[in-house]
């Protein structure tokens, strides 16, 4: 890692976020900016991996479910040495592979191409599963969006997780409260949330999603269950103006909005 | 076919302990023998067919070799988009073995006839389609599935093409297996259903009508060049299917000819004619029910002779 400091990563992601959504004129921010200090954390701090060699078989595997949230992950990777931080300026380009949905190809050191929502756990459970019968030690890790609990498979896949006492599978849930056209609360709603994650065999913490330090030790527990971080975190988080709005997940920060948008971020320590 | 399945499943995999075999909680009095052997390498995801097909892409993505089970359009069309997303995107090898192809579950009703898996399938850029008529194509389709890069289906079937009349040559990926020759006409076919062809021939042959019947297991990647000699060498083809006609067998074989800027002299395309089957029955019934059989081949032969007085 380039940074100092895990704050210092993420800093430097919602900066690479904010640029390249803007450039690209694409959406999501506000997902993005969710997840920021999760990346971070997680790239930073708490992943074994070799950015010299992608195929390490005792690295730990990273998927992100949640994939819209794609420039996250592609900024994390970039600031971490895995390709030059100057492609970061091709996302959303005509011709490029760093699209708005996260795709492993072209893109060193993303593990699984996501975009539709109700597919990252599921194929992070084959490879937990993969790791058990290899007795290997990695460990995998899945971040989800919360609005993404409405899909069915997540819940099949929850079942199969703890049926298959899969202790080294890690599920983020990026508990923001907003999905795509209204709160969770008031679109299908999910609470209880921490006891239906529970009474499905999960071993459940819940976080706050940018305090570096819960995070850091949630992520690093180890269970004999599959493990669910229930991370509270704000949409839009570091830009004034955006956070707990749900129209970033649309809107593309342009001319005031983007200095402004900017500005908050380097305003902010 | 399910026994050529799992007989040859069952070899594959006491000699690599890669080999995985994943059910949705189907495969009663098939299975047992395998999971008590190699529990290892044996799992029962439960009736979660969207959860299987991510697993396996997991799995594939540790270099495991995954075959996936379950009856009629369950491993296909109820997971359609992590077979596209996650297993064939990756180019991962996993393989999707669907029991009870067309009408082999008649009886029970429109959820279980599969007639639209073959088109569905095959439109999935980088998989491998495969049907087969005979047990011998069954055990050569899983053995060539299990060495293949990527996505396969294969779709197996009550029925199955008498094996007294089974070709035991080479089989691969891509090559059709002539089950019978003949220059008059060509009948092409794929999976169970092929027996009509077979016995369309015998009937046919009785009145000095010779015909070759391909058995043409490899839906994708297709044999062009026999679909082509086809054309050329015989006065016609039809191609016979327990799909429907929309995208199955009979779109793949006029997309060769037109793509090779060939005609043939007849062209009859038999299978489902864009319609479910609300009413219920054993398959002979309702392949006769919907003129899909052998005497409607054969009628459809006679005609053009008729016409043409050849």
């Amino acid at each position: 890692m380039k940074s100092a400091t895990t704050e210092e990563l993420a800093k430097k992601i919602r900066i690479h976020a904010v640029n390249m959504v803007n450039k690209g004129g694409s959406s999501h921010i506000g997902s993005i900016l969710s997840i920021v200090d999760i990346l971070a954390v997680l790239y930073g701090d708490v992943m074994n991996y070799k950015v010299e060699n992608l195929k390490w078989k005792d690295r730990d595997r990273f998927i992100l479910s949640k994939g819209h949230a794609g420039v996250g992950v592609y900024a994390v990777l970039a600031e971490c040495g895995f390709f030059d931080i100057r492609d970061l300026d091709k996302h959303y380009q005509n011709g490029s592979v760093f699209s708005g949905h996260v795709s492993h190809k072209g893109v060193p050191g993303v593990e699984f191409s996501t975009g539709s929502l109700g597919h990252g756990l599921p194929v992070s459970s084959g490879i937990a599963l993969a790791a058990k019968i290899n007795n290997q030690e990695y460990k995998t890790y899945v971040l989800l969006s919360d609005g993404e609990l409405n899909e069915g498979s997540n819940w099949e896949s929850l079942l199969f997780s703890s049926h298959h006492g899969l202790n080294k599978l890690i599920a983020i849930i990026d508990r923001n409260r907003l999905q795509s056209m209204k709160p969770t609360e008031e679109t299908l709603s999910l609470e209880p949330l921490v006891n239906k994650l529970e009474a499905f065999g999960w071993h459940v913490v819940e976080v706050d999603g940018h305090d570096h330090g819960e995070l850091n030790s949630a992520l690093l527990l180890n269970t004999d269950k599959p493990l669910m971080i229930v991370a509270n975190t704000v949409k839009g988080k570091g830009v004034s103006f955006m956070e707990n709005k749900i129209e970033w997940h649309y809107k593309t920060p342009k001319g005031k909005y983007f200095k402004q948008a900017i500005q908050d971020i380097i305003g902010k320590t | 076919m399910r026994e050529a399945l799992i007989n040859t499943l069952f070899k594959l995999a006491g000699n690599d302990t890669e080999l995985m075999l994943l059910t949705a909680d189907l495969g009663y009095g098939v299975f047992e023998e395998f999971e008590e052997t190699y529990p290892n390498q044996y799992l029962n995801v439960g009736v979660s067919e969207q959860n299987m097909i991510g697993v396996a892409s997991g799995l594939a993505l540790e270099k495991k070799k995954v075959f996936v089970y379950s009856i009629g359009n369950f491993p296909t069309l109820r997971c359609l988009e992590q077979i596209r997303n996650d297993a064939c995107y990756h180019e991962l090898n996993v393989n999707i073995i669907a029991s009870g192809g067309g009408f082999s579950y008649g009886g029970l009703g429109m959820s279980h006839h599969a007639t639209e898996d073959l088109s569905i399938m095959r439109s999935l850029p980088g998989a491998t389609v495969i049907a087969p008529a005979t047990e011998y194509e069954v055990r050569a389709s899983v053995m060539a599935l299990y060495q293949n890069k990527g996505l396969g289906y294969l779709r197996l079937d009550k029925s199955k093409v008498d094996t007294a009349n089974e070709y035991m040559g080479d089989f691969s990926i891509g090559k059709a297996n002539k089950l019978r020759s003949g220059n008059d006409f060509t009948l092409i076919a794929i999976g169970g259903i092929t027996e009509e062809a077979i016995k369309a021939a015998d009937e046919l042959s009785k009145k000095g009508i010779e015909c070759t019947v391909l058995s043409m297991c490899t839906l994708k990647p297709i044999d062009k060049e026999s679909i082509v000699d086809a054309c050329l060498n015989t006065k016609g083809i039809v191609t016979i299917e327990e799909n429907n006609l929309m995208g199955g067998l009979g779109s793949a074989v006029s997309e060769v000819c037109l793509d090779n800027n060939i005609r043939p002299n007849f062209f009859k395309r038999i299978g489902m004619k864009d319609e479910y089957s609300s009413i219920v029955g054993d398959q002979l019934f309702l392949r006769s029910f919907y003129g899909m059989d052998s005497k409607t081949i054969i009628k459809s032969i006679d005609k053009f002779i008729s016409r043409n007085l050849i």
